[in-house]
């Protein structure tokens, strides 16, 4: 099932294959980015070090990864010409700033930003016109020392979307940063760095789609950095292809009051990872961290999540939904740990879970570790086929048996969708959503 | 209203019923005719909400005998969206909450499926609204019920108005109301009585299933039967409510239990 010693390191070493030959950012030889070049060195170092997470692992045993690890992927070589007809299918109306990347490649073409608003752009752009908070936060909160595929991002990094919402402004128009796969077999590494500054706001989209069947490997690490007062909302997307394989890290870090809104969806990959970490490092901060992952056949969606209470006053919610058809497995692991002194810690998680046929699987696993005395954390889990009440119910007001659990199977993940603040977006994932239960006998 | 001429909607005869293996409806006869209102009444647990269920087509209860026909049809063969489609409408006892589902968007499936099967034209959302907050006046329901999931955090007497605004939107040739008036402060039952009342035609029944005779001074029944151990065991006109209220229900198993005795 898993890989031995060696035949890890020919896999990591094929992976690696060609970081070196990435265009690097700016002028390599500017002393000014000796930093950049420092923090991919090390992480090229940690690659070297770290080996592929294997179900004996604690934070892999539901999630074998052996699937990926059985195909080789390469870097990308010759980047695809996309016009706006290729991708305009995904552009989201409300959105004023779009970042598009191709297969991990900045297109400029494609993209668009509203000047006199947010300030957003490629890693090469933004390293010069906004060092300071480039330098301040970019690897500084996704920890690649302890962990392979953060590691593997940041020994790629030359190319990210970095988004400085200044101090006090408030984005109304979402900023979306879509990633787009076109070639099988090639490995990316999209890399996203988000900086609110003090009392800013501003709507974040991160979509993941293709325009290809075929398997490949996205590997994303984006941090967002809150700083005080500010909010962040932020809709994750993720519908690769079927056979595609996804790992993700997002780590966020909350200032003094700072907010935190989340709503990840994951449709796609065959095999897909997202470990979503919020470090409140500051008295009264919020988080909200909602999850819909909806899969059939043989896929696998993993989700972790860790939310770290560590100063007092801080709240977090969290409704985690999976709805798994046909042969497939969800995974979600929550844990919520409240450190000493943390007081006056408001908590709380749901776990929901779905299953529609008797082959579908789901491990769920909400953690709480409290080390503080005055905190009101709940958690709770459930799993379950559709409500034979509620079903009866439809029925007995004329709908067949088919569009009831339909419509039901809609509602229990339309609870999540309904969450997520941009219409057209809620919206087309609704369509997806009735799509795909659609097909329920 | 008894009319002579009134023809037959629903036939029961000697129905037997289980749930989980207990038998709970055991020989249940019963004739409704168009425009006629009857009361099924009786103590807790002597089978009348299961009729209502049987009736309706829950899967949990398992019919063992007997026979239903609705409009001459074998009702029992039927799966329950048919039988809804056919003109048969429960009203539950315990409204079920559906978080996610809109009342809005249920109405109008609800409402456009069973208007397909008469051979009409379904609305549109637009349409649709102007239909359902007039019906909604009927009720003195609030249009923001619209809005919400179904039933989800109504109150006992939200939940069974919203049951009297799908009867009055879906037209039911038979509406069986299970306990339709339990939880319902007066004003309440009064509203909801009015929106039954105003529902009540020459060529539709209704059959309400009540523990008490107080509904029955607002919706009067052409007929009240009263249910014993999973039998209806007497059948009076609406002056059998107002005995039974009086009297309670354990003069009427005394004189079946007599009468049985007797034969």
């Amino acid at each position: 099932m898993t890989l031995d010693a060696a035949d890890a390191r020919t896999y990591l070493n094929g992976l690696l294959d060609g970081h070196a030959r990435a265009p690097a950012v700016a002028t390599p030889s500017s002393p000014k980015l000796a930093w950049l070049k420092a923090l991919r060195a090390e992480a090229v170092e940690r690659v070297g070090v770290l080996t592929v997470p294997s179900l004996r692992d604690e934070a892999w045993r539901f999630t074998d990864l052996s699937p990926m690890t059985q195909r080789s992927f390469r870097p990308l070589e010759t980047p695809s010409r996309l016009t706006t007809g290729d991708v305009e299918r995904f552009y989201i109306g409300e959105a004023a700033t779009r970042l598009v990347f191709v297969d991990g490649v900045h297109a400029p073409h494609l993209s668009s930003t509203d000047a006199t608003s947010v300030v957003a752009g490629d890693l090469a752009a933004m390293i010069t016109s906004h060092r300071a908070a480039i330098e301040a936060h970019l690897a500084r909160h996704a920890g690649f020392r302890d962990n392979l595929f953060v590691a593997l991002n940041t020994a790629f990094l030359h190319d990210a979307a970095a988004i400085v919402v200044p101090r006090q402004m408030n984005v109304a128009a979402p900023v979306h940063l879509l990633f787009i796969a076109t070639q099988p077999d090639v490995a990316s590494h999209p890399r996203v760095l988000v900086v609110a500054e003090p009392d800013s706001s501003v709507v974040l989209i991160e979509e993941y789609a293709a325009l290809q069947a075929g398997a490949y490997f996205t590997n994303a690490v984006v941090e967002v950095a809150v700083d005080a007062g500010a909010c962040v909302e932020h809709v994750r997307v993720q519908r690769e292809s079927d056979e595609a394989f996804h790992i993700g890290h997002c780590t966020v870090s909350l200032a003094q009051a700072g907010r935190y809104h989340s709503v990840n969806v994951a449709l796609g990959a065959r095999l897909s990872r997202l470990g979503l970490d919020v470090l409140q490092t500051a008295d009264a901060t919020h988080c909200s961290l909602d999850g819909l992952a909806l899969i059939g056949g043989r896929q696998l969606a993993d989700t972790h999540t860790r939310i770290d209470h560590a100063k007092p006053h801080g709240s977090s919610r969290q409704l985690h939904k999976c709805i798994v058809d046909g042969a497939a497995h969800a995974v979600f692991n929550g844990k919520v740990m409240v450190r000493p002194g943390a007081q006056r810690t408001d908590s709380s998680q749901s776990s929901r879970n779905l299953l529609l046929t008797p082959k579908a699987l789901v491990d769920t696993q909400p953690q709480l570790e409290i080390y503080a005395d005055d905190v009101k954390c709940t958690h709770g889990a459930t799993v379950g086929q559709l409500d034979a009440e509620q079903v009866f119910y439809l029925q007995s007001r004329g709908l067949a048996e088919a569009a009831a659990r339909n419509l039901l199977t809609y509602a229990f993940g339309a609870e999540v969708i309904d969450r997520i603040p941009v219409a057209s977006l809620r919206q087309s994932l609704e369509r997806t959503v009735i799509e795909r239960t659609a097909g329920q006998p | 209203m008894i009319r002579p001429d009134s023809t037959t909607l629903l036939e029961v005869r000697d129905l037997f019923a289980t749930v989980s293996g207990v038998e709970i409806l055991k020989g249940v006869d019963l004739t409704v005719k168009r425009g006629e209102v009857h009361a099924i009444m009786g103590p807790n647990g002597s089978g009348k909400s299961t009729l209502a269920k049987v009736l309706a087509g829950h899967a949990a209860y398992q019919v063992t005998g007997g026979e239903v026909r609705f409009e001459g049809r074998d009702l029992l063969a039927l799966p329950p969206e048919a039988r809804a489609r056919a003109g048969v409408f429960l009203a539950f006892q315990y409204p079920v909450e559906i978080p996610g589902v809109g009342n809005s968007q249920f109405l109008r499936l609800a409402y456009n499926t069973v208007q397909a099967e008469r051979g009409r034209d379904e609305l549109d959302p637009l349409e649709f609204d102007d239909l359902v907050r007039d019906r909604m006046q009927l009720l003195d329901m609030n249009a923001e019920f619209l809005d919400r999931s179904v039933n989800e955090g109504f109150s006992g007497g939200e939940k069974k108005r919203n049951e009297i605004l799908q009867m009055a939107l879906l037209e039911p040739k038979l509406a069986i109301l299970d306990e339709t008036d339990s939880g319902l402060d007066i004003d309440a039952l009064r509203v909801v009585s009015k929106g039954v009342n105003r529902l009540a035609g020459d060529d539709n029944a209704i059959v309400l299933v009540t523990h008490y005779q107080r509904l029955l001074n607002y919706i009067v029944p052409d007929y009240v039967h009263v249910m014993s151990d999973g039998r209806i065991v007497k059948t009076g006109g609406k002056e059998l409510a107002v005995e039974l209220e009086a009297r309670g229900y354990d003069w009427i198993g005394g004189e079946t239990e007599a009468a049985r005795t007797v034969s």
